[in-house]
């Protein structure tokens, strides 16, 4: 029982890592309908920044936090390119984010080198119903809960982020009321950035991180992004968290070598019984 | 319009739009070939003409939406555009969808539109997406005005809403010309709702201006009531 406890609360931080993934990619296509499969490269340019600024003499919560704006700087130049040419598809976007995300790699070895990088996070842990916590997984979800709050408000309390959603309802109707469709996409794309950079910062204490990381955080971020249709950040982490643990337990049961297949295969079928209940619903609507 | 009624001086100066050889291309079609139109403050102006003619893109070019390739297009004071179709934002709340209206204007209170249109405050936490035609089209107008424009362009009032619906939403189309002096653009295929409500029409035919001038002359142009009033007009009464 005790194991099955530490397997759960080890699954919940690393699914939260994931949400915080998938939470930028449902923030980048809910308002510019974009895929942004750079995505899982906010988080390895964060938690490389964060480690290299560690070394430097920086102290920790400033390294981290210089390290989420970074990533922040390169979620919005991923959106320059991506979507600041006028007439640019969300099609045609998808392809420069895996373009950048690519490029990314040879930056990210000319800058940090190829070998994994980590520092420390939260030492300690804490007794839980018994059970031993490490502090930094419970920081990881504890911090994962206020980004969602925040975002959740952020979306559907404030002017700001009802402006964004209505960018991703209905873009034409947005410019015929004056917003600009580009600048708030470029203002989502840097909250991709951000989301992405705190879940760098959080998860590389816990798994070292090295320049082709992002491609096990972008396909784990992606899948419970579009557990949540893409647009509904609850259901990404609600999805995020089922992957985490479902990894964290077949780790722990002795099939770690192919945890993320099951995690990822189990998440399949969720979805396709999903699809299969929503199916008739559609029919009824449409 | 009752010829009758004596229409009252609009109680401030409106907008005006002054569009001069306007030419607008989709890559190799052209949608607006040299099109000239004016519309003088506290007017109420007719565009007509049928699908595909280029009225929608002559509205969007107006709004700022898409560039001209050659022309001008002058807008004196602040243009407000109610597309055709509506064009809400379906899962924001009637309230949320009119704030936004404020975008320019930095109005965020729609207060005043709930005094113009009383039925919105009733409607204002439900979602824009599930009202019926009617109500959209009502709170696609709420939205435009809270914008405080000089300008309105209307493309498409009565698309798909009941005669009745229509004749109610140009009734406040009206008021607002008369009382508050707004200049009105209308694009309408509907030439009875146009001709009733507006002093002067343009009719636009494959991207080009082909007859203009006021609605009375062009009601009695054969050609124009034969394609747009099936032979004959009657006045619709506001």
């Amino acid at each position: 029982m005790r194991e099955l406890l530490t397997y759960l609360v080890n699954g919940l931080a690393v699914g939260c890592g994931f949400a915080l993934i998938a939470s930028g990619l449902v923030a980048v296509h809910r308002v510019t309908g974009v895929v942004n499969f750079a995505q899982g490269m906010f988080a390895v340019v964060a938690g490389l920044s964060a480690s290299w600024l560690l070394g430097t003499g920086l102290p920790h919560g400033l390294s981290e936090v210089a390290a989420v704006l970074i990533a922040t700087v390169t979620g919005l130049l991923t959106g320059l390119l991506a979507i600041g040419r006028r007439g640019t598809t969300p099609q045609s976007s998808l392809i420069i984010t895996l373009g950048i995300g690519v490029l990314a790699y040879a930056i990210e070895i000319f800058v940090w080198g190829d070998q994994p990088r980590s520092f420390p996070g939260l030492p300690g842990s804490v007794t839980l119903g018994g059970v031993g916590v490490q502090r930094q997984h419970l920081l990881v979800i504890a911090a994962t809960a206020v980004t969602f709050l925040l975002l959740t408000a952020f979306f559907g309390r404030t002017y700001l982020g009802k402006a964004l959603s209505a960018c991703a309802s209905n873009p034409y109707a947005a410019r015929v009321i004056g917003i600009d469709v580009t600048k708030m996409g470029l203002l989502a794309f840097a909250l991709g950035g951000l989301l992405g950079g705190v879940a760098g910062v959080l998860v590389t204490p816990l798994r070292p991180i090295s320049f082709d990381t992002d491609v096990t955080l972008i396909v784990n971020g992606f899948a419970a992004a579009v557990f949540g249709a893409l647009t509904r950040p609850g259901l990404a982490l609600v999805g995020a968290l089922l992957l985490g643990v479902a990894e964290s337990m077949a780790a722990g049961y002795g099939y770690a070598a192919y945890q993320t297949e099951l995690a990822l295969g189990l998440m399949l079928v969720i979805m396709v019984v999903q699809s299969t209940r929503r199916g008739p619903v559609l029919e009824e609507t449409a | 319009m009752n010829e009758s009624d004596t229409p009252p001086e609009p109680s401030r100066t409106g907008g005006t739009i002054e569009v001069t050889d306007l030419v607008v291309t989709y890559g190799s079609a052209t949608a607006l070939d040299h099109v000239r139109l004016s519309v003088r403050s506290g007017e109420m102006v007719a565009l007509l003409g049928p699908n595909g003619a280029g009225k929608s893109t002559l509205a969007d070019t107006l709004s700022g939406i898409l560039t001209p390739r050659s022309g001008t297009v002058e807008v004196g004071g602040r243009l407000a555009h109610i597309p055709e179709g509506r064009q809400l934002f379906p899962d924001l709340t009637v309230e949320d969808n009119l704030s936004l209206g404020g975008w320019r204007s930095r109005e965020r209170d729609p207060a005043f539109v709930f005094d113009l249109l009383p039925r919105l405050a009733e409607l204002r936490k439900r979602r824009a997406g599930v009202l019926s035609g009617g109500e959209q089209q009502m709170v696609a107008f709420g939205r435009a005005m809270m914008s405080r424009p000089d300008v309105l362009v209307v493309d498409e009032l009565s698309l798909g809403l009941a005669p009745m619906v229509t004749r109610d939403l140009a009734a406040h189309l009206v008021a607002l010309n008369r009382e508050q002096g707004l200049t009105v653009l209308l694009i309408e295929q509907n030439a009875r709702l146009a001709f009733g409500v507006c002093e002067r029409a343009y009719v636009l035919e494959a991207g080009r201006v082909v007859a203009e001038g006021p609605c009375a002359e062009l009601a009695e142009s054969p050609r124009v009531a034969s394609a747009y009033l099936g032979g004959s007009i009657e006045e619709t009464q506001i």
